[in-house]
């Protein structure tokens, strides 16, 4: 992986040389030039980190900021108390189920499908299946919305009028469907993981494939003991992207949903309900107290996927 | 046939065919693989078909479910010569009688045409050709029809019944949808607001995103890799940890302080009106880790003996960033750009919180969703304002395609 290989040089690099008179004016002239992010870092990361630890310990309300008292682990007590974040958690946690494997599966079979050796047309494929993920949100939203739509979208019209469905899901109008239709929905966010896995397909040496086809290994034994094995890191980067930003999940909940969590309360992902809590109902201080739990939960899947790392991602020679 | 057998066919017989296989399969699979792709790609693609589509109808092409997906209108044929058309035409009435009759085509009059299986009478109606006739007279039994496109052939009769025969429908674009949508929803200024929050974001992210990379590419310094960890960990860092006192301190003591002191002010109102942009802008001049990454790997592939040879000539670092690393590093700074663009332009969660209330400041990402919130059955119009909204990003994406593409892999993943 990329990051783990730069970090490594990184501190290689330190190592080499003690701090002479000329070694202090170049660290010097580096922190000058690092100090954009160093300031940056405290201003926009690090101070509001702190300041958000001390507002879940408030009841601070920005529309009546001069009610505001400490009130200890008040907003703490409510978070384990309270039944509508348990909903909220329980249907991110129950989307993050089905979407991450349909969110592994979607990059692998669509970068394999577009590698394959006798493929015309491969840069023209590549493109527009990536051009998806780059129009903006919410034209993505309109566009399945529509194509979704229960009586006039394309889909339910070929359900019914091809596949002779009487009654076809009523999608972005059911409580149920909705999670589909969204992960339907989140297909066109492909791009980047299929680019990933492209490139990483295209690392492999191809002196393995003719040992394995010497071997007389055919094409599904070559992708699960080669492909997957050797792209193994990829695949871990987009798990650990992709649980990160599940737990996010927000802008498609919320132009779907609208602020009533349209239907049915459907859409009220965890998220969804700590932007309402703050923005919708202006109660920074518990507020605070989902955004840092929400932190908490993610480094905790994040480590346990670290976790897992080791055995079955493999990193070919790490030199 | 067994293999024992084929290998003694004598190969001058069936040379010819082996060589013309060995040609022609991996053509075959060649060809087999992409159609599948290709049908791959319609299914991925096939809502931008239905926005396309949908954009160019208008109501009544919406509603009716039974017309076909291409916005289309039954079609008209118009009589538009100044001499009137004279048709004579007999059939017979209900007490019995042959009555002749003659039919005038007036200029400016319209005539419904409809797809007419000339020959047969009733469904269903096949071995017949379909032809597109316009319907000038309906007596009793019969109905009259004239090719407008051989006027010349005359009346043609047919003696079905006229509601088993559908219309024949033409392309009927509705390019209106778009000029309203630019008017209501006031895309000038919305293009102003989004470029305005782009532009800036893209001189504040290149301009200091440039300055950390080259400090983190060419200098020692104490706890460097301790840095870079933590500028990489914030990747993974969930914005909404900092979102609540940042939103906090931007609105209360940033944007109301500053619009209090200016918003009388005839020199300097314009501060207190664009003053909600600052959250949108400002940290951008604080450099981020993903850019950071980019340019940091790509400085690190210009050599270092180029460098340290400006600094001998007497150079300052700053000076050797200038004029010996930018001109190589083109590429990547121009990737830089490109992405940054592209992400402000359709930045869709700050714009939300930092300008919920500002219409007058709203860029492209949630000012165009108006239509949904307010008409949710002018399905047409919001699909125009979807097609409106992705036009520009797509033009750049094909345009820069092979930037982007490789950009992507230089963050991601090294090879």
């Amino acid at each position: 992986m990329d990051f783990v290989n730069a970090l490594r040089s990184v501190r290689r690099e330190e190592k080499a040389g003690g701090l002479s008179g000329l070694a202090r004016r170049e660290a010097l002239w580096g922190l000058a030039f690092l100090s954009p992010w160093l300031l940056g870092f405290l201003l926009f990361t690090i101070f509001p980190m702190l300041a958000s630890l001390y507002f879940s310990f408030t009841n601070f309300d920005i529309t009546r900021p001069e009610t505001t008292r400490f009130i200890g682990l008040e907003n703490y007590k409510r978070f384990f108390t309270d039944p509508v974040m348990r909903r909220s958690l329980w249907i991110t946690v129950r989307f993050m189920l089905i979407s991450v494997p349909v969110g592994l599966a979607q990059p692998l079979l669509m970068a394999a499908m577009l590698n394959a050796k006798s493929l015309w047309g491969k840069r023209i494929f590549r493109t527009l299946f990536f051009m998806p993920s780059i129009i903006p949100v919410v034209s993505t939203a309109y566009i399945w919305q529509g194509f979704m739509n229960t009586e006039t979208g394309w889909l339910n019209r070929f359900l019914m009028n091809v596949l002779r469905i009487a009654k076809p899901p009523q999608w972005f109008n059911d409580p149920t469907w909705v999670y589909p239709a969204l992960i339907i929905m989140g297909l066109w966010g492909v791009g980047n993981a299929l680019i990933y896995t492209l490139a990483g397909m295209q690392g492999v040496p191809t002196e393995y494939y003719e040992a394995a086809r010497v071997d007389g290994a055919n094409a599904l034994h070559t992708f699960f003991r080669i492909t997957l094995p050797m792209i193994s890191p990829v695949i871990f980067y987009n798990l650990v992207l992709m649980v990160i930003g599940l737990f996010q999940y927000f802008i498609l909940a919320w132009i779907v949903g609208g602020s009533t969590s349209a239907p049915g309360g459907a859409t009220q992902f965890y998220n969804v309900y700590l932007y309402k809590t703050a923005f919708v109902y202006s109660n920074m201080g518990y507020g605070s107290t989902l955004a840092w739990a929400l932190f908490f939960m993610g480094l905790t899947a994040t480590l346990i996927l670290f976790g897992t790392a080791k055995y079955w991602v493999y990193y070919a020679a790490e030199d | 046939m067994s293999a024992q057998t084929s290998l003694q066919t004598p190969r001058s017989r069936v040379g010819g065919s082996v060589v013309l296989m060995r040609h022609i399969r991996p053509l075959l699979a060649a060809a087999t693989i992409t159609l599948f792709t290709l049908m791959v790609l319609l299914v991925f693609l096939s809502p931008f078909g239905y926005m396309m589509t949908t954009a160019f109808k208008s109501r009544a092409q919406i509603t009716d479910v039974n017309l076909p997906l291409l916005p289309v209108s039954p079609a008209v044929y118009s009589y538009t010569l100044d001499t009137p058309a004279v048709y004579e035409i007999s059939f017979v009435n209900v007490q019995g009688n042959v009555v002749s009759q003659t039919v005038m085509l007036q200029k400016g009059t319209g005539y419904p045409m409809y797809r007419v299986p000339v020959g047969c009478e009733t469904p269903p109606f096949e071995g017949c050709e379909v032809r597109d006739l316009a319907l000038i007279a309906r007596r009793t039994s019969v109905n009259f029809f004239i090719d407008p496109d051989h006027p010349e052939e005359g009346v043609i009769e047919w003696t079905g019944n006229l509601l088993d025969l559908k219309p024949s429908y033409e392309l009927d674009l509705h390019w209106e949808n778009f000029a309203r949508a630019w008017e209501e929803l006031d895309f000038p200024k919305m293009i102003r607001n989004t470029v305005i929050i782009a532009v800036t974001g893209v001189i504040g992210t290149t301009l200091s995103c440039i300055l950390v990379a080259y400090g983190f590419s060419r200098f020692r310094i104490p706890g460097k890799a301790i840095l870079f960890l933590i500028l990489i960990g914030t990747i993974i860092l969930p914005s909404q940890v900092t979102l609540i006192p940042t939103y906090t301190v931007f609105k209360i003591y940033i944007i109301n302080k500053l619009q209090a002191a200016f918003k009388n002010s005839a020199t300097w109102g314009w501060i207190a009106k664009y003053a909600p942009l600052l959250p949108l802008t400002l940290p951008h001049f604080f450099a981020n880790a993903y850019n950071v990454f980019l340019l940091r790997q790509y400085f690190l592939t210009i050599p270092k003996e180029m460098d340290e040879a400006a600094m001998i000539d007497g150079a300052s670092p700053f000076r050797t960033l200038v004029s010996v690393i930018l001109p190589q590093a083109l590429p990547a700074v121009t990737a830089v750009m490109l992405f940054h663009f592209m992400w402000a332009w359709n930045d869709y969660f700050g714009p939300l919180i930092y300008l919920a209330g500002v219409k007058e400041l709203q860029p492209l990402s949630i000012g165009i969703q108006l239509y949904n919130q307010q008409y949710s059955f002018m399905t047409f119009m919001v699909q125009a304002t979807a097609l409106m909204g992705l036009v520009l990003p797509v033009v750049i994406f094909f345009l820069a395609q092979r930037v982007f593409m490789q950009g992507v892999v230089v963050t991601g993943v090294e090879k």
